[in-house]
């Protein structure tokens, strides 16, 4: 067992296991200043903010003998009877020294800077700097140029960590970024005529431990002290990144990548990340309508579900169309409804929407083209259901044979779904009632028009390509006249009390297999479906 | 600073003497400060009539200006650092790109709720380019709530107004003029 002493306190390393300075100080519950070293990316040990002092233990009389000189944390190896000092004199002062360097030449406006309040360079100055300046330089304001349609660069804040650099060639494998002139005049550039256009490009901007970097889409929107985390999930692709939904006030302004080892790691693409506008667009539906003669009328919601639930009841055969933006327990919910009313009731997985392919970058980081979060957590929920994973088309075969006489649809699409022809095709029953964000074909045959949630709105789960579900909670409320959907699915099921989703999980992890991982606490990090359904398999057979 | 800081002096509340422990020789010095008061000159105008007597515009705390920088440019750099010190939550700012090539952020809206502002000062304290200021203007009054809600161009007037009687803050202020 190899023993690694920071500070005096012992930590112990699994066989094989592989820990830097800083990632064994992180054990010992000990922060180590840090600007160049990312843990995904390759170390260059070239901020030396992350000094420490070094040295080995003799294993047998237990006499400690330390290195001269500081050395680099992150490159330094924790082996077996590696001592770590990290709070001497001597490394404390080297810190002071290296953030004095830094702000030699550093603008500080802070106060117009995007990055304040979760600058490395300010929290390390508080907590590390002296706080007298020697140097007399006056703020000024930063140059400033733009590296691509994304990304900005304000040029003096820059400490030349070279984190974005090393990402362009490690991660997005697309190297726009370089190093420009050598010395104190090293800046950060792209070759002219070939700008920082790589579809994850924002994710430097996350990187930069400075505001050197800044989001165009984000720029001077909001302070950064103002707004909220909630841990969610991008509902862009099927890959499901784990994200962070910053909004202030019921406004999302940015998302962030969350760290999750299994999907994400640290990063998400742009098409995500500046994929939220939707949801506050002025073309989202608010108001809840009934078709009469040729127009529409406004309703009360809860004029209108007594009615919907009384036209149902009236109606012999249902259909539901379970959109694969709905979360898992939505889609339970609903296909339990109108199975209630009618036990034949015809549940089927709504249009998966398809871009182009699945795109892989050089670190393995997938793009996939199937834009919806939660295709797999609605299959499974509608093979409970019919047996088998129905589509749209076994809808359609029963509404054209004059089968079915309702149907509920649900949309929650960014994109177009559907097309005229097969709006025409659903709008041939009797009562359709379309749940939507924005207008669509099929919304336009409805008898009854519905306001959809959007993805920060939901509360529930997704499950990605690779079965892994991600329980997230809402980050913001719908805007006024929408109701998110669980809530709605309860009230018309009758149950008393307000929804719950982890309840409503609960129950389905107990009623279907396939979500039986999901029956413990969810942790920030997901689950693994598969791993569940192979250990069931294995203890049954 | 940190709390560890050498140049922070930490002090103890001081003990009480014998005068304080007997308690009747501080009520009977609190009820002398009545006293006095009772038979000095008074301080109560009869405002609108008579203007009360302000002691020192320039620290005095009544309704809001914006400064203007030399070129005649709102000084303020859109930073929220009012917003964020504001405990009454009165202070709206938009702040976008500006228009010119030596700053970098401006204003594009900045609204003061009068009427919810305490005039604590303390956005005046927060700025950190002595954009937003205290005057003396000590009467506020209007025909509408509405009326007292003040933009940018309303806090620019005020400054217009107030500048020759009320100087900036300058260096030896503290102020960064």
């Amino acid at each position: 067992m190899a023993i690694v002493i920071v500070d005096g306190k012992e930590i112990e390393l699994a066989p094989g296991e592989r820990l830097n300075g800083i990632q064994a100080a992180e054990r010992a519950g000990i922060d180590i200043p840090r600007y160049c070293w990312h843990p995904g990316l390759s170390v260059v040990a070239s901020c030396r903010m992350r000094l420490v002092e070094t040295g080995t233990r003799n294993s047998e009389t237990g006499a400690i003998a330390m290195m001269p000189k500081l050395v680099p944390a992150c490159q330094t190896p924790a082996t077996d009877n590696t001592v770590f000092v990290t709070n001497s004199e001597k490394v404390e002062r080297s810190r002071a020294m290296v953030e004095e360097d830094l702000l030699i030449d550093h603008p500080i406006d802070c106060p117009i800077c995007d990055k304040a309040g979760e600058c490395y360079l300010q929290d390390y100055h508080f907590k590390y700097g002296q706080d007298k300046r020697r140097a007399d330089v006056r703020p000024f304001t930063s140059r400033r140029r733009e590296m691509g349609k994304t990304v900005t660069l304000f040029v003096d804040r820059c400490v030349m960590c070279t984190r974005c650099v090393r990402f362009t060639r490690e991660i997005s494998g697309s190297g726009e970024l370089f190093v420009i002139n050598r010395g104190s005049d090293e800046e950060i550039d792209v070759f002219p005529g070939h700008p920082l256009e790589n579809k994850m490009s924002g994710n430097v901007v996350d990187l930069c431990p400075v505001g050197a970097l800044g989001d165009r889409d984000f720029l001077y929107q909001q302070r950064v002290w103002f707004m909220k985390q909630h841990p969610g999930v991008c509902t862009g692709c099927s890959t499901g990144c784990s994200i962070d939904v910053e909004e202030n006030l019921d406004t999302v302004y940015r998302l962030k990548p969350r760290t999750n080892p299994h999907v994400n790691q640290w990063w998400m693409c742009d098409e995500g990340r500046y994929g939220f506008h939707h949801v506050h667009s002025d073309r989202r539906l608010t108001n809840v309508r009934r078709r009469e003669n040729e127009g529409f009328v406004n309703l009360e919601w809860s004029d209108a579900l007594a009615e919907i639930d009384q036209r149902f009841r009236s109606i012999s055969r249902l259909g539901a169309i379970l959109s694969p933006h709905l979360t898992v327990e939505e889609a339970y919910l609903l296909a339990k409804y109108v199975r209630q009313l009618d036990p034949q009731a015809v549940v089927v997985v709504g249009p998966v929407p398809v871009v182009g392919e699945d795109e892989t970058f050089k670190n393995g980081f997938t793009i996939r083209g199937e834009k919806c979060p939660n295709r797999r957590g609605v299959e499974e929920i509608v093979s409970h259901f019919m047996g088998r994973v129905a589509t749209l088309d076994d809808l359609l075969g029963g509404i054209d044979a004059g089968e079915v006489g309702g149907v509920w649809a649900s949309g929650g699409y960014k994109q177009d779904w559907i097309d005229d022809a097969t709006a025409e095709r659903v709008a041939a029953v009797e009562c359709l009632v379309v749940q939507d964000l924005f207008s669509s074909p099929l919304l336009e045959r409805a008898a009854y028009q519905l306001p959809a949630a959007a993805f920060a709105e939901r509360e529930g789960s997704y499950v990605n390509h690779a079965d892994r579900l991600q329980s997230v909670a809402w980050a913001i409320r719908p805007p006024a006249g929408v109701r998110v959907e669980a809530g709605l699915f309860w009230q018309l099921l009758g149950v008393p009390g307000l929804v719950k989703a982890r309840r409503v999980l609960d129950e389905i992890a107990k009623e279907i297999a396939f979500f039986s991982a999901a029956i413990d606490l969810v942790g920030p990090l997901g689950v693994d479906l598969k791993a569940g359904v192979l250990a069931e398999a294995a203890a049954t057979g | 600073m940190k709390p560890t800081d050498p140049k922070i002096k930490w002090i103890e509340e001081p003990k009480l003497g014998l005068a304080g422990k007997m308690y009747l020789p501080l009520f009977v010095q609190g009820l002398s400060t009545t006293a006095k008061h009772l038979f000095s000159p008074k301080v109560t105008v009869s405002f609108p009539e008579a203007r009360p007597q302000i002691g020192n515009p320039l620290i005095y705390r009544g309704v809001h200006r914006l400064n203007k920088d030399s070129q005649g440019r709102v000084k303020c750099v859109a930073c929220f650092l009012c917003a964020t010190a504001c405990p009454a939550h009165c202070i709206d700012i938009v702040g976008v790109e500006s228009p010119w090539p030596d700053r970098e952020k401006y204003p594009q809206s900045f609204t003061i709720d009068e009427l919810r502002c305490i005039f604590c000062g303390m956005c005046e304290e927060a700025c950190p380019v002595d954009a937003i200021e205290l005057t003396s203007l000590c009467d506020l009054t209007g025909r509408s709530r509405e009326e007292l809600i003040f933009d940018k161009e309303k806090l620019l007037s005020v400054y217009d107004q107030t500048k020759d009687a009320e100087p900036m803050k300058s260096n030896s202020l503290g102020g960064t003029l």
